[in-house]
């Protein structure tokens, strides 16, 4: 098959893809933009199938890839969705890994040297570049895995000159690299790749659990640009162009991420917060007061009011709630009340991921509004019912300047007129902040687990 | 100006390019999809498999066919599981999204 031909295809793939991310600008049309990107990845393997000439083993290699995929993307549960995203990411790492590996051990079958020639010294850089970022996203990603599925602490992990040992280890990478640049052999390759291995395990251990939305945006960006370094590596414009739209829609993420929590990304980056530093700041000793109340209450007050908005949190998925609150609004609706639901960019464990898991629970897609659309509608709300959430409602971030919340952008439930909060117990949210919330004269407390408690609201609805 | 234009200069005007064009659709996407957002683009980055076929293209078989093999395995994981489960998440919102 000629060049012009394959790049033509993968003009063609490459065209599929911006239409894929374009779709997803509103849900009518994002089923078909999915369908244009599994129309342009075909595009692309078969093209490239037609030029190699293991076609059994390939096609093997992607049967056994592929049916592993397709069982996980079955089986998944929606609030796993955060750590199957990261053992993904961590694959595309690994992949850029070795295959930059193979282009190194024959460049001549890629096309990136003449037979007998070295590398050429721009691939070099190229190839040094794709493979440390690679490999950081292939052990960074894994170390987010296991933090979001509970197997590690979420706990930041910090100790004494940590910010100067990667600094070295930075150093150093870059030195094999320059190394490896002057004469390419595999003894630098290979330092520089250990190096950048045990690089991505410095950099997300300290990482805590609540900055994880960023965390996984961010190796979502790492991933794509460990693609597109490749690409530069074998001159290959598809990798290029589809890492890059990856790339780019990871940073963008991380920045939206960042701006939720009102956190500088470089901040996160070097870890902290989310683990408890920052507990009890605002404990003046003084014994505050909070009413209580059962779920009859809840009911009682929800049942009479003209207008109800729902705040979930992640709390309300890991009571696997979701579908209980379906049923709950349900039965309001059913009385004459307005229900809608209020998200926080960061409820949930990635970004999205609360509107996901409400989907799930077949909550209509108009019911659920956007932190910025909503805000100016609670004053004017009789109850908000907050369920599992916690910092995202502080009033701290808004009025409380040596809080370290202070200017994260927060759902002003407040200013509703009474305020239902379904937690376990007083104990405080991932800032490990107090929140004034709960001492508000308007505010009633409902101790107990979500999934229990919505249930209970709804046999005192009936 | 003469001679050719080297291949990291082709490269560099697709990336840049590519980036804006990334940058423009990616902030028009709704909230609300931002998890199958990351899916799909995890499914995209999936493309690593292209490389991937590459280096598992030559007859003989060497260290660098078998890299080449497993990373088709590993990147065929991303492409279908990433496809897959965004289909998967979309259906939902598409139930009742009228």
């Amino acid at each position: 098959m000629s060049a012009n031909f394959v790049y033509l295809a993968y003009l063609v793939a490459a065209v599929l893809f911006i239409l894929t991310l374009k779709g997803l600008s509103s849900p009518m049309t994002s089923r078909r933009g999915n369908m244009f990107g599994m129309i342009g990845m075909a595009i692309a393997v078969l093209t490239t199938l037609s030029l190699t000439h293991n076609v059994g083993l390939i096609v093997l290699a992607i049967m056994v890839g592929g049916t592993v995929g397709s069982v996980v993307a079955r089986r998944v549960e929606m609030t796993q969705m955060p750590e199957m995203v990261a053992a993904m990411h961590s694959l595309v790492g690994l992949a850029a890994v070795l295959v930059a590996m193979a282009a190194f051990n024959n460049p001549v079958a890629y096309g990136i040297a003449l037979p007998g020639e070295m590398l050429h010294s721009s691939n070099r850089i190229e190839l040094f570049i794709g493979t440390f970022v690679g490999a950081i996203t292939f052990t960074g990603s894994i170390i987010a895995f296991l933090k979001l599925s509970a197997r590690l602490s979420g706990k930041p992990l910090r100790f004494a000159g940590q910010h100067w040992l990667n600094l070295g280890l930075g150093i150093s990478m870059l030195g094999f690299g320059i190394a490896f640049f002057l004469s390419p052999s595999w003894t630098p390759f290979l330092i520089m790749t250990a190096i950048a291995l045990l690089l991505g395990v410095l950099l997300i251990m300290p990482i805590g659990g609540a900055d994880m939305p960023v965390v996984i945006s961010m190796l979502n960006s790492y991933s794509g640009w460990a693609a597109a370094g490749i690409g530069f590596t074998l001159n290959n414009n598809m990798l290029i162009i589809a890492g890059s739209l990856v790339g780019s829609s990871g940073a963008i993420l991380s920045y939206i991420m960042c701006r939720a929590m009102n956190r500088a990304f470089l901040n996160v980056i070097l870890g902290g917060f989310g683990g408890g530093e920052a507990a009890a700041a605002s404990d003046d000793g003084v014994q505050k007061t909070y009413r209580s109340g059962s779920a009859d209450d809840a009911a009682f007050l929800m049942g009479n009011a003209d207008s109800v908005i729902i705040v979930p949190g992640y709390g309300l998925a890991v009571a696997r709630a979701q579908h209980a609150i379906k049923e709950m609004s349900n039965a309001l609706t059913s009385k004459g009340v307005k229900v809608r639901y209020a998200i926080h960019p960061v409820a949930g464990r990635m970004p999205g991921h609360m509107n996901v898991l409400l989907a799930e629970a077949e909550v209509p897609y108009e019911q659920v509004v956007e932190m910025d659309e909503i805000n100016n509608e609670f004053a004017d709300t009789d109850v908000v019912l907050v369920i599992g959430a916690n910092d995202v409602v502080n009033p701290a971030a808004k009025n409380d300047k040596s809080s370290p919340i202070y200017g994260m952008p927060i759902l002003e439930v407040h200013k509703a007129r009474t305020v239902l909060v379904v937690k376990r117990s007083m104990a405080t949210g991932y800032a490990g902040l107090d929140n004034d919330l709960f001492y508000m004269d308007k505010t009633m407390m409902v101790f107990g687990d979500a999934k229990k408690v919505v249930e209970d609201v709804i046999k005192a609805l009936a | 100006m003469s001679g050719v234009v080297d291949p990291f200069v082709m490269n560099l005007t697709v990336f840049v390019l590519a980036i804006f064009i990334g940058y423009h659709v990616v902030w028009n996407v709704t909230p609300a999809l931002h998890t199958p957002l990351m899916a799909v683009t995890n499914a995209v980055s999936g493309i690593i498999i292209v490389g991937a076929m590459l280096a598992a293209k030559p007859e003989e078989m060497d260290v660098g066919t078998i890299l080449g093999l497993v990373a088709v395995a590993l990147a065929a994981v991303n492409v279908f599981g990433g496809f897959l489960v965004t289909q998967r998440m979309l259906s939902m919102f598409k139930k009742k999204g009228k």
